[in-house]
């Protein structure tokens, strides 16, 4: 299978991604600028600080001539995977519900986290086991909405990093094939970094797109 | 036409920003301060003032954790 990751400008986890995403799958770069997702079966939204963050992070990525794609990707069932700075994309486009904060203390967070893997039946979590350690590094993470949503991914006890309501790190919609998270699953794909933990979500991404084609889908 | 935009933190989301300037306040000697709010300001000049709320909607603002406000007629920048 083939991931696609977008690289906007001021992106700066799209190698990370890249590389994580290598590890499972054949995985591509592609430009904010482009109007074709070139084929991929999977996209990924990756972190940084697309367009400097301007206005509100992620406002003005959403309407880079990529997105009009994911965006038409997405209300395809095709699978997105937003993290860090692409879940506030995902938000902002309206793919995902709800909005990030600025963090409850201002600071910029960067620690290791175990999360809960709380929904395992969905697209991205599907090879999980129930606790993950995945690290998260971000200022605006505090995930808020004032409607119910799916919620996959929660901060364990104790270890919210940002005062996001009810511990949520990650959600998906009610399609479940857009998902976004801030921790950074693409940073901890080698013990050697202190977790693999990651790659069992780009994993799961695998064995959901091959559980598509092999249904015929 | 020239026009202001304010822009708000929803009332009932928390505003860390708020409440770091409303404790920093006092530390100065400022005593008799309270309900500090930071948002911002955006001003721009429109030949069609009728699209100001739609840009607000799509873009300025995000109507989920933010207000706005339009103050039309503003003066010009210089």
């Amino acid at each position: 299978m083939k991931f696609g990751v977008i690289r906007f400008p001021g992106t700066c986890d799209d190698v990370d991604a890249q590389l994580a995403a290598g590890r499972v799958g054949d995985a591509e770069l592609l430009w904010h600028r482009d109007r074709d997702l070139r084929g991929v079966d999977a996209v990924i939204v990756p972190g940084g600080f697309s367009y400097g963050d301007y206005l509100r992070a992620g406002a003005i990525a959403r309407f880079a001539p990529v997105m009009s794609q994911v965006i038409e990707f997405a209300h395809a069932g095709g699978l997105v995977f937003g993290i860090c700075n692409g879940f506030q994309i995902l938000c902002e486009a309206g793919l995902l519900p709800g909005a990030l904060l600025v963090n409850d203390h201002l600071k910029f967070v960067f620690r290791q986290v175990n999360l809960d893997v709380v929904d395992a039946d969905t697209a991205f979590t599907r090879s999980c086991p129930p606790r993950l350690s995945i690290p998260v590094k971000h200022t605006t993470g505090r995930y808020y909405s004032p409607t119910p949503v799916q919620v996959v991914l929660r901060y364990s006890a104790g270890e919210n990093p940002n005062g996001s309501q009810d511990d949520i790190a990650g959600v998906i919609n009610a399609e479940g094939n857009v998902f976004g998270m801030m921790p950074h699953p693409e940073h901890a794909v080698d013990p050697l970094t202190g977790s693999s933990d990651g790659l069992r979500m780009f994993e799961s991404i695998r064995a959901s797109v091959e559980a598509r084609v092999g249904a015929g889908a | 036409m020239r026009a202001r935009v304010l822009i708000r933190p929803k009332a009932g989301i928390l505003d860390p920003q708020g409440q770091a300037v409303e404790r920093a306040l006092p530390a100065l000697g400022f005593s008799g301060v309270a309900n500090v709010h930071v948002g911002r300001l955006v001003e721009l000049d429109v030949d069609d003032a009728s699209q100001l709320p739609g840009m607000c909607e799509r873009l300025l603002a995000n109507p989920l954790i933010e207000d706005y406000e339009i103050i039309e007629g503003v003066a010009a920048h210089s």
